[in-house]
């Protein structure tokens, strides 16, 4: 039974693993590309990370916490670096920037626009700063 | 049964190294590059975790842990220096 379970989870997280790379291969461009990894490799590394606690708490008799790190680890840092990659590329390619949706605020993208100065916006509804901008 | 799952899972774990590998010498952009990185320090990562289970100990995790932190410093660091010309200001 424990066996099963170390199996069933060991090729989950190689099919995930390599659902996320075919993905990065055959999608069309990086913010696209962006999704694939960041999602399914993730998880194929947590399928292979449980399927090591299962097998050696069950057959070695050992519980260690060493996975829960790595899996805590990959699993807060995935998001950030896929967040920087995509700013980077934003950064990159200026032709990008015209693409982007309207954010609903008064100050444009993070990414391009400094922060409203705070001083300036008196009744602290953001006209001044959209004032600032357009 | 297990070692047939391994089997399963190094084929398929090496299969996404080598489909990470095409895409970081293709490229076509930096960034592409980079992420390309990134995802074959996670594959490896699972890799190094198969292996532990096959030779039945535990002293990988260190290398694993230590796989990780490098993996996310060096994208971090790429990053940040596309984004500023500089890693630490």
């Amino acid at each position: 039974m424990l066996e099963l379970a170390v199996s069933v989870l060991i090729v989950l997280g190689g099919l995930f693993a390599l659902v996320g790379s075919i993905g990065m291969v055959k999608l069309p461009d990086l913010l696209t590309r962006l999704h694939a990894p960041t999602k399914a490799t993730t998880l194929g590394v947590g399928g292979a990370l449980a399927a090591s606690m299962v097998f050696f708490a069950g057959f070695e008799g050992s519980l260690s916490i060493h996975e829960v790190l790595i899996t805590a680890f990959l699993f807060l840092t995935a998001p950030i670096s896929a967040h920087f990659i995509a700013k980077a590329h934003l950064h990159e390619h200026v032709e990008l920037r015209e693409g982007l949706p309207p954010t609903g605020r008064p100050q444009g993208w993070s990414t391009f626009e400094s922060l409203p100065d705070p001083s300036a916006d008196e009744d602290g509804d953001g006209d001044d700063a959209r004032a600032a901008h357009h | 049964m297990i070692e047939y799952a391994l089997n399963f899972g190094f084929f398929a774990l090496s299969l996404a190294v080598l489909l990470n590998l095409w895409r970081l010498l293709r490229g076509p952009t930096l960034m592409d590059r980079v992420l390309a990185v990134d995802t074959m320090v996670i594959n490896v990562i699972a890799l190094i975790i198969l292996f532990g289970i096959q030779q039945r100990t535990t002293i990988f995790f260190e290398a694993a842990l230590l796989f990780a932190m490098f993996g996310f410093i060096s994208t971090v660091a790429y990053c940040r220096f596309v984004l500023r010309g500089d890693v630490i200001e």
